[in-house]
């Protein structure tokens, strides 16, 4: 047991864990952060994405200690100042969620690829996104609410995180 | 030959949706005796008696009736309306996806001339709701869309004669409308609030006429996701995120293999460890700790032997569930007139797993005895009554709550994991979460029945089907019936010794039966080289199967000409639990890498009058998605008592590059009351790929997955 000491959402943690824990299990036990969730614990449905400087980084197979002091951000912080972020309002005006147990992950998977490229095709969404699981089948509407972020965004939207 | 199969097959009740039944339902005297005012303020209160409730449930389920249950004081619905105006209404009912948070809000909207926004649901708590069997076969929309309805119609007319009074005028005179009462010359008004404050006003009502769907306002229209912004924003908490004050951590010890008996068992070395405690009783090991981490590593500690015996493997499956079936083919297809082309097959249907994305997670707390569990199911009345059962409590002590669900397609229907996290904080006096592991959930729930179907046709040389019969071994009844016109048929289910433990699925056994009926018909079109639309619709009385035969076909181009060499296109249909769809799909057969690829899914579905169009689209593209799954590569593999592949990384589902391009086609049948659709239109994607496939190739794949390694040429 040591302190690990992590940057998450603009706020400083320092936090008494295990650092061997996984990200995912301090995100959510040590500091409620619960919008990142366990779906398999193997890094294969992309349900835990975090970012992690700014990339896209399954929380779940990643220790703790291994990010400390590098930018994190869970869903949580990606609303700023009671304004949300383009893509969070395009999942919202195209449903792109039914049980909305993956969209965390999807949101945050986007979210990085957007930070990559402004203006991505559906083919390089998808590529982006193969590795995020919705079993619901929302697919098709998430790319959608992806491309319709781009474009908000390149319309003059808030700029991303 | 008679006709003796259907109601034989009808009548085998649909297994998988059942299991036990609560023996407890709430009475009108409880209600009084909660004293919900007390509990909720002042208002309106409408308590809708719901007078064939049982008799539904019995048709649905296959209940029998007891004799002195309380039908006359039997509740589907209440709805509050507090003194500041606020309107909640309380449906046994859960959200797992399907949306009806926002489809049952609409319902009240429209019945109570109120906004959407002014509506809040409380759903599936067993303290606070009314009784309800559970959330599945597609129930919630015919079914408690309508109790909503008639409980909020009824709301509206409290609330137009408390207005006549405050107003002294004629009823007649007065309109609801956006939350208001007002007074049609004066335009004077009165909002909800200001009519319900001071009042405590209950009413028990029984039926209500209800407004025809063509007069609908709220619903009919695409309505946002109601609880949509808590979940982009990470704040909603499903079950594993919840967090009690003192909670511990759970895990469970599992055998390595199915039906293992336990030798011996040193749980020394984990109870050892710092706030860890063991529970052990009887084979039931499992452990508490103050966080999930230590409650992993204090299981890792536990040393157990255990001795299984042999099972079959997946390799054996088919074989097994048709030597093994309770009866067999009773006879086979008679005497047909000699012109006529005859052909038998069989289809097999593995098994898979449902994964929903949240697994079995629940949290329990006792208090005074009494035992709180939150938890994701579709049944929270029947996990209620699991957990009476377990610990020997009347139900009134034991209270069920199901936060929003991360989905369950069937597969949430039983309590395993509130009884173990029960057990645990019974014996830590602490509450406990417990959330199964994925590979947990894909060992130890259940999965969707594997089966065998046999069957054995004739059709004369004008394409007219002449005999049909049809033998399901294990799959189950559902979708059994075929929707062709054929005089000589016979149809029946075989029970069957199941290897592995299964349950409901998504439109349970109608997809298996609809991919072998399907594919069938496909292979008798070519038998008679017809087109296989014009097959179906030759044989095919129904009117809304054909309208939406018709509709996928015209928006598909079917009978188009072929894009590119290894291109193929397959059509499909059926109806199942009031919904009616059809599925045109294109495929790309890629012969060098035996690889196969769905680049385009048509499909119409019909089920009456439309509540909610946008819901309704994502219910069907959510369906079609979950069904390529299904159709091209799940499968559950095991052997010697093991699963093979529990993990995501072996186990494949549909990802974003599976998902061709999909266009829906929504038929609104304003004249019919609207039925459910959260199951219906997963029947179709199956046959129609598999039909594809052997338009491309030549190939005809009877097995479903299809293609779980590329499709091979025989």
């Amino acid at each position: 047991m040591r302190v690990v000491e992590l940057q998450v959402n603009g706020t400083k943690h320092r936090i008494e864990v295990d650092g061997e824990r996984s990200l995912l299990s301090v995100l959510r036990d040590e500091l409620d952060l619960i919008g990142a969730k366990y779906g398999c614990g193997e890094g294969q449905c992309g349900a835990c994405t975090v970012l992690v400087d700014g990339r896209a980084v399954r929380s779940c197979v990643t220790r703790a200690n291994s990010v400390e002091g590098r930018p994190i951000v869970t869903i949580e912080g990606l609303e700023q100042r009671g304004r949300l972020h383009p893509l969070q309002q395009a999942f919202l005006a195209l449903d792109a969620l039914q049980c909305g147990y993956c969209t965390s992950g999807m949101i945050l998977s986007g979210v990085a690829l957007l930070e990559k490229n402004k203006q991505p095709t559906s083919a390089e969404i998808v590529r982006a996104m193969e590795g995020n699981i919705c079993r619901c089948g929302t697919y098709p509407r998430i790319v959608a609410a992806v491309q319709q972020a781009a474009k908000q965004k390149q319309a003059g939207g808030r700029g991303g995180q | 030959m008679s006709q003796k199969s259907t109601g034989e097959t009808l009548l085998e009740h649909e297994r998988y949706e059942l299991a036990e039944d609560s023996a407890y339902r709430v009475a009108l005297g409880e209600l009084v005796r909660r004293d919900f005012f007390k509990v909720l303020g002042g208002g309106v209160l409408v308590v809708l008696l719901f007078k064939d409730v049982l008799a539904q449930q019995e048709t649905g389920a296959g209940r029998r009736h007891r004799p002195g249950s309380p039908r006359s004081s039997e509740i589907g619905a209440w709805l509050h309306i507090a003194e500041d105006g606020a309107v909640t209404t309380y449906t046994g009912k859960v959200e797992v996806g399907q949306d009806i948070r926002t489809s049952l809000t609409q319902a009240v909207a429209e019945e109570l001339h109120a906004p959407t926004a002014s509506i809040k649901l409380v759903m599936g708590d067993t303290d606070l709701t009314p009784y309800d069997m559970g959330t599945f076969g597609s129930r919630t929309t015919p079914q408690m869309n309508r109790q909503l309805r008639e409980a909020a119609a009824a709301a509206r007319e409290t609330l137009l004669e408390l207005g006549a009074e405050r107003m002294k005028v004629e009823r007649a005179s007065l309109v609801a409308a956006d939350g208001k009462i007002i007074r049609r010359d004066t335009r004077q008004t009165l909002s909800y609030g200001q009519l319900t404050k001071g009042q405590r006003l209950m009413k028990a009502i029984g039926e209500t006429p209800l407004k025809p769907a063509a007069q609908w306002q709220a619903a009919g229209q695409a309505l946002h996701k109601v609880a949509g912004r808590d979940i982009i924003t990470g704040k909603h908490r499903y079950t594993p995120d919840l967090k009690r004050p003192g909670m511990l951590y759970g895990k469970v010890l599992r055998p390595p293999v199915f039906d293992a008996t336990m030798v011996s068992v040193d749980t020394r070395a984990a109870a050892k460890l710092p706030g860890v405690r063991v529970l052990r009783d009887g084979s039931f090991v499992g452990v508490t700790a103050p966080t999930e981490h230590q409650a992993g590593q204090a299981m890792a500690a536990i040393r157990a032997e255990w001795q299984g015996a042999a099972q079959i493997s997946h390799k054996e499956l088919y074989d097994h569930l048709r030597d093994g079936a309770a009866t067999s083919r009773a006879s086979s297809l008679t005497s047909n007139r000699s012109g006529d082309a005859r052909l038998a097959q069989i289809y097999n249907i593995a098994y898979i797993a449902h994964a929903p994305l949240e697994p079995r997670a629940a949290v329990a707390e006792w208090t005074d005895g009494k035992l709180t569990v939150w938890t994701g199911t579709q049944r929270p009345f029947g996990v209620r009554s699991e957990l009476s059962r377990v610990f020997g409590l009347a139900e009134e002590r034991v209270r069920v709550i199901v936060p929003d669900t991360g989905s369950g397609y069937g597969g949430k229907h039983t309590g395993e994991a509130a009884i173990e996290a029960a057990r645990l904080a019974k014996a830590a006096r602490k509450p406990v979460k417990l959330v199964w592991s994925r590979e947990e959930e894909f060992t130890w729930a259940y999965f969707r029945p594997a089966g065998v179907i046999e069957i054995h046709s004739a059709v004369n040389p004008g394409g007219t089907i002449t005999a049909w019969e049809f033998h399901n071994y294990n799959s189950g009844s559902s979708g059994i019936r075929s929707p062709y016109a054929i005089a000589n048929q016979q149809t029946r289910f075989h029970s069957a010794d199941s290897p592995l433990r299964q349950g409901s699925y998504r439109g349970l056994a109608a997809t298996a039966n609809h991919f072998a009926r399907e594919v069938h018909m496909d292979e008798l079109a070519h038998t008679l080289s017809m087109d296989p639309l014009a097959f179906r619709l030759k044989n095919l009385q129904d009117q809304r199967l054909r309208a939406v035969l018709q509709a996928a076909a015209k928006a598909f181009g079917w009978g188009k000409a072929k894009a590119a060499p290894g291109h193929g296109y397959g059509i499909a249909c059926g109806t199942e639990k009031g919904g009616y769809v059809a599925s045109c799909a294109e495929v790309i057969a890629d012969r060098a890498a035996s690889g196969v690829k769905v680049v385009g899914v048509v499909t119409a579905f019909e089920c009456g009058a439309i509540v909610n169009p946008d819901g309704l689209k994502n219910q069907v593209e959510g369906a079609v998605v979950q069904g390529l799954g299904g159709a091209l590569f799940e499968v559950v593999e095991f052997a010697g008592g093991k699963i093979l592949n529990p993990r995501f990384s072996r186990y494949r589902v549909p990802r974003f590059s599976d998902v061709p391009k999909l266009r829906t086609i929504l038929l609104d049948r304003r004249d019919l009351p609207p039925a459910g659709a959260g199951e219906c239109p997963i029947v179709a994607i199956a046959p129609s790929v598999g039909n594809a496939i052997f338009d491309a190739t030549g190939v005809r794949l009877r097995s479903l997955p299809l293609v779980p390694n590329g499709y091979q040429r025989s």
